[in-house]
């Protein structure tokens, strides 16, 4: 017998003697949870984002369309960033008034080569403001999962309101699982020591996100 | 390698030990009263969480209730999106699988992200018995791994170390498995996480195989997800060519909607967080990102016997949120390790003994290892009655009766060192059934009741040890009733009568 049967005839023979369940799924599991917490004009859902962000030691910037490149060309030069990974997607138009040297996200670049890069740009799936938290689904503008995770500066446009939502319900109701999603809620951080919060252990140690749309 | 958990002595040898460690019960409680404080704070934010706890209780029960149905679902979705399913009934069967897929690839060494499954089945011990080093990415990990320790905690491995001991293993124990702490290298957490830092990347860097558990798998989708802070758990599951994740069947759900359940009540629970800082979730593998192979092993292990038990099924429920052992005072004072297993606290207490029997001294030890407050209960984000579970297995161990052991229906015996109490509780039922022995006792027990001993003798000893004997009063009750007329007449007891006379 191949474990496989093994396994599920022992699942059957323990479940055997239960009486009958005859509701489907959706009535077996009440949903009387809220699908976001408070009201919120779309503005108020960007401000809550800003402030959750912040709250995990993120650095939120805000500006305009217009502004946007002259704003990250500034971000990496304060970072002191010679070289900027590059999804492929990525509006070339963010990027027009930055010297650093802009790297391509490659396929067969190694992980010790994306090490040597300073910083990476993306744009972002889905913002989710009740946690604080960035979606990427690797999509043109986001690219692998790696570029994300292995140099040390992170920037991240969300356009604003479109891409923000109140709540993990309604983010995931956004999301298409048979993509590789990544959820970021602030630089990688760890409490191992003495429960002591230590931001920056594998991932990029700094988290910069812009919120861009026009203000009010 | 870290430490191995045979041969624990049962949990109150054990649980000795710890408490007379003034630094382990100091580190202990200062974590846990920590955490403790900031869930309870994280869980006030969330209005409806009465609401979300019932919603994850009753998605893991309808998930138990069908979890042969959702397993098939979930292979067929898995296999859909390019991954490739094993099957494990056991520990060594598991660990022969991923052994043989590592060999597979060719390399001898593995990344891996803190995983309690692949501590439960021993596989770090497992693949170095094949010359496969396994290196732990998780900081804690990484703490417990160097230290040669065990893990004490489900969330926070080392929670029992301070700093300066954990600068001590760095400074002693990184050069022996790659780059060397730095030079001068102080208790700060941020410059111990900088060093953690830097003798890991290169590992990352170079690795060609990762291993991880899950703490999801969607069965309508096939995705499955990996919660963590650190960003090791990243690093494992992208950078590699290979990915191996080992995952216990309970922690099938249904459907991509009902994560928005879990994903609202675990980082909560856990770390005390809106959300944790990385959540991954991959379906499959994806061309051109992440690994090019993706093998899931399912793992029973017990889990099935546990689902044959109508009492015990609910431990399954379990997310590994930890929150139990944030709130239980005698995980506070004992310490992890006085579990002997990788599952702590109040829900190892119930778990352990059902994924592995209540055979051995440890584990028939352990539904005793509570004062049934209920502080489990209350703070479970999937509503384990876990006190309600304890009693169970306390009979289970005491009077012995029914169970499943490897998919097959046994009758346990009573395990050892409970024969005095039996005994003690026959004679109790004897006697009750005979008023005038009854009397007779009563009587005698009142009259020697000075030459009774403050502490029992035999094998009473170690109930006594931590409690006082009630006193046996001057005179039995019923004798009392018929002296003074059912309290009527003069109620003086009858030494204070001895001295009126």
């Amino acid at each position: 017998m191949s474990s496989r049967d093994r396994v599920l005839g022992r699942v059957r023979r323990a479940l055997a003697g239960l009486p009958a369940e005859p509701e489907p799924y959706e009535e077996a599991v009440p949903r009387a949870y809220l699908r976001q917490h408070g009201e919120r004009s779309p503005e108020g859902t960007v401000d809550l984002l800003a402030e959750n962000l912040a709250d995990y030691r993120a650095r939120v910037h805000r500006c305009t369309p217009g502004e946007l490149p002259a704003v990250l060309a500034e971000l990496l030069a304060a970072r002191g960033a010679r070289t900027v990974l590059v999804p492929p997607g990525l509006d070339p138009g963010w990027l027009a008034a930055s010297d650093a040297e802009r790297i391509p996200d490659r396929a067969e670049s190694t992980p010790a080569e994306l090490d040597r890069i300073d910083s990476v740009v993306t744009g972002c799936a889905v913002a989710v403001a009740e946690t604080g938290t960035l979606v990427l689904d690797g999509s043109a503008d986001q690219g692998r999962r790696r570029i994300t995770l292995v140099p040390d500066h992170h920037v991240c446009v969300v356009r604003v309101p479109d891409q923000v939502v109140a709540s993990v319900p309604l983010a995931l109701g956004r999301l298409d699982p048979a993509r590789p999603l990544t959820w970021i809620s602030g630089p990688s951080a760890t409490s191992d020591i003495e429960l002591d919060r230590v931001e920056g252990v594998h991932g990029p140690r700094t988290l910069e996100v812009v919120l861009v749309g026009e203000r009010a | 390698m870290s430490g191995t958990f045979v041969g624990m002595p049962a949990f109150p040898e054990a649980a000795r030990a710890a408490v007379a460690d003034e630094r382990l019960r100091g580190n202990l409680k200062h974590a846990t009263h920590t955490i403790r404080a900031k869930r309870a704070a994280a869980v006030a934010e969330v209005s409806d969480w009465a609401e979300l706890r019932e919603a994850g209780r009753r998605i893991k029960d309808h998930t138990l209730r069908h979890l042969d149905h959702y397993l098939l679902r979930l292979e067929e979705s898995v296999t859909a999106a390019g991954g490739t399913v094993h099957w494990a009934a056991d520990a060594a069967e598991a660990n022969r699988i991923v052994t043989g897929l590592v060999k597979a690839t060719g390399e001898s060494e593995v990344v891996k992200v803190k995983s309690m499954a692949t501590q439960e089945i021993g596989l770090n011990e497992a693949l170095e018995a094949e010359g496969i080093r396994a290196y732990e990415t998780d900081l804690a990990e990484l703490i417990v791994q160097l230290g040669h320790d065990r893990p004490s905690h489900i969330l926070v491995p080392a929670i029992h170390r301070n700093r300066g001991e954990i600068r001590d293993v760095f400074r002693s124990e990184m050069k022996e498995w790659g780059r060397p702490a730095p030079e001068g290298l102080t208790d700060s957490p941020a410059e111990l996480a900088e060093a953690a830092r830097l003798h890991l990347r290169e590992k990352f860097l170079r690795a060609k195989v990762g291993i991880s558990g899950a703490n999801f798998m969607v069965a309508e989708t096939g995705t499955l997800v990996v919660v963590e802070s650190e960003g090791n758990g990243r690093m494992c599951l992208t950078l590699p060519e290979t990915l191996i994740s080992v995952v216990g069947i309970e922690k099938t759900i249904p459907t991509w909607r009902d994560l928005e359940v879990f994903l609202q009540t675990l980082p909560r629970s856990s770390t005390a967080e809106r959300m944790n800082p990385y959540t991954s979730l991959w379906t499959g593998t994806t061309d051109g990102d992440g690994p090019r192979a993706f093998h899931l092993v399912l793992l029973d292990n017990g889990r099935t016997d546990t689902l044959a038990d109508d009492v015990g099924r609910q431990a399954l429920r379990c997310i590994r949120c930890s929150a139990c052992l944030n709130v239980c005072p005698v995980y506070e004072r004992a310490g992890g390790h006085a579990y002997g297993s990788v599952y702590p606290g109040p829900i190892g207490a119930i778990l352990s003994p059902q994924l592995r029997g209540t055979a051995s001294e440890i584990d028939a030890s352990l539904p005793y290892a509570s004062s049934l407050c209920g502080a489990c209960y209350e703070v479970c984000p999937v509503a384990i009655d876990i006190p309600e579970v304890l009693v169970h297995l306390r009979e289970r161990v005491a009077q012995g009766g029914p169970a499943t052991r490897a998919g097959n229906k046994v009758v346990l015996r009573p395990a050892k060192g409970h024969a005095a109490e039996r005994a003690a509780m026959r004679a109790t039922r004897w006697a009750f059934g005979r008023p005038g022995v009854l009397r007779t006792g009563q009587r005698l027990a009142a009259r020697t009741r000075w030459l009774h001993p403050r502490t029992l003798p035999g094998p009473g000893r170690a109930w006594s040890a931590t409690r006082d004997l009630p006193p046996v009063p001057a005179e039995p009750f019923r004798d009392w009733w018929e002296r003074t007329n059912g309290g009527r007449d003069d109620g003086a007891a009858p030494q204070d009568r001895e001295e009126t006379k």
